[in-house]
């Protein structure tokens, strides 16, 4: 087995972490893998491998987290409950466990109709919350959801999401209470491009008291081009995109949109960074992993923290 | 299926189709969501939204109609008796339950018999 979580150990000695998300893989070569993730190694923590983003089909997060682990990067395995039932999530938790993989975001996942599939038969046999619940039990308790005993309980440190800006708004920091009461050690939200709402969620996430009891990682995101945030706000569910951000990307020529890009995500990082209870940041530059490097460069976020060999190890936060 | 439960299914289907547009998931949780049927969510999601919400507060999948958890939501906030229950953790769906009756199910408890391993809470 491979050691613990780098990541947990990084939050609980209370750095600022740093994650981002690798682009998904069409290719059967894992050198495409590696060699994306080889443009993050020491500019963050962590990187996401994402479940079939926006319900497309990619290179399983499982194939592609323990393609990272092989060079020594550290993944952070999604999972969705879209396309798997109880059985086949368990399995997967498992394996990842044995292939080196601490790191778990779990999620209900895009919908099938979002993606190059829509045809397909949903899953959802588990909801999100309850999958944070079978990975906990799993860790804490070493049983499956049946209640059938593992011969060796996995190490996860367990994530999951929350999106501070869709509707009902005053219903989402107790949904997080209740991801938290189910298990979940750290959250990543969806890409905070409204500063103040995200912070007055953030309040009132403090207020519940769970700033404290739980790691809550803001995604930021960075646009390439107007074209691309254009696409952002009106394909992406869940997302809310200001129209004074994707005009501020228009009215800049369009060689220099990607500077302008990195630089919104910086202002973005810097502001979010003031906000009570926020643990670090997540970085998600679409097919494009140079944008996290420049982000985390010019936000001030280089270099990268070491674990000190005390940090403690297992359990929750 | 017996005829008792069959007599009581007569009743029950009709009327919970008409008034909560149920799916008989035999494992009725209404009043812990409001009085909206989670069973309608595509995603059948019965402990809250997914993080694909519209802005006007209506169905990633289906754009034209209301968040069914917008609406539990709103109407757990107005019932005057568990409202509170809208925080409970619910555990995974039954499927073996799918299409009996839930009255049947709730007087014998069988709608509460939870997988061996299930918690409800974290310690």
């Amino acid at each position: 087995m491979n050691g613990p979580s780098r990541l947990a150990g990084l939050l609980r000695e209370g750095h600022f972490a740093v994650t981002a998300e690798l682009s998904s893989s069409d290719s059967a070569d894992p050198e495409v893998i590696w060699r994306r993730a080889e443009v993050l190694r020491g500019s963050v923590d962590a990187v996401n491998c994402t479940d079939n983003t926006g319900a497309h089909v990619h290179m399983s997060s499982l194939a592609a987290a323990h393609l990272l682990v092989e060079k020594g990067i550290e993944p952070i395995m999604q999972l969705t409950v879209r396309d798997r039932n109880r059985l086949a999530l368990q399995a997967d938790l498992l394996g990842a466990a044995a292939l080196g993989i601490r790191n778990l975001v779990l999620m209900s996942g895009d919908d099938v109709t979002a993606g190059d599939h829509p045809e397909a038969r949903r899953i959802y046999d588990l909801d999100s919350m309850q999958l944070v619940e079978v990975a906990a039990s799993m860790r804490d308790r070493g049983t499956y959801l049946s209640g059938r005993k593992l011969e060796q309980s996995p190490s996860f440190f367990i994530g999951a999401v929350e999106n501070p800006f869709a509707p009902p708004l005053d219903f989402r920091p107790l949904r997080l209470q209740k991801k938290v009461r189910a298990g979940a050690d750290f959250i990543q939200t969806q890409l905070v491009f409204d500063v103040p709402l995200f912070a007055g969620f953030m309040a009132t996430v403090s207020d519940l008291g769970l700033a404290d009891k739980v790691f809550i990682i803001p995604s930021i995101g960075i646009p390439r081009s107007a074209r691309g945030a254009h696409f952002m706000r009106e394909k992406v569910p869940g997302l809310h995109v200001p129209d004074g951000l994707v005009a501020r990307l228009e009215k800049t020529p369009p060689a220099r949109q990607a500077e302008e890009g990195v630089q919104i995500a910086v202002e973005l990082v810097k502001a979010v960074r003031e906000i009570p209870g926020v643990a670090g940041v997540h970085l998600i530059g679409i097919k494009w992993e140079e944008g996290v490097v420049q982000v985390a460069e010019a936000a001030g976020l280089l270099p990268r923290p070491t674990l000190s060999p005390l940090a403690t190890v297992g359990g929750h936060r | 299926m017996g005829v008792v439960e069959r007599l009581v299914l007569a009743v029950e289907k009709p009327l919970k189709e008409a008034v909560w547009d149920c799916r008989m998931c035999g494992q009725c949780i209404l009043h812990s969501t409001g009085l909206s049927c989670p069973m309608r969510c595509p995603k059948n999601l019965r402990n809250g939204p997914c993080g694909g919400v519209r802005a006007n507060g209506n169905c990633e999948v289906y754009a034209d109609k209301r968040c069914v958890w917008v609406e539990a939501w709103e109407g757990s906030r107005r019932l005057p008796v568990f409202g509170d229950h809208i925080h409970h953790l619910q555990k995974p769906v039954d499927w073996q339950l799918q299409g009996t009756s839930s009255w049947i199910n709730l007087a014998t408890g069988r709608d509460r018999a939870a997988p061996k391993g299930w918690a409800d809470e974290r310690p």
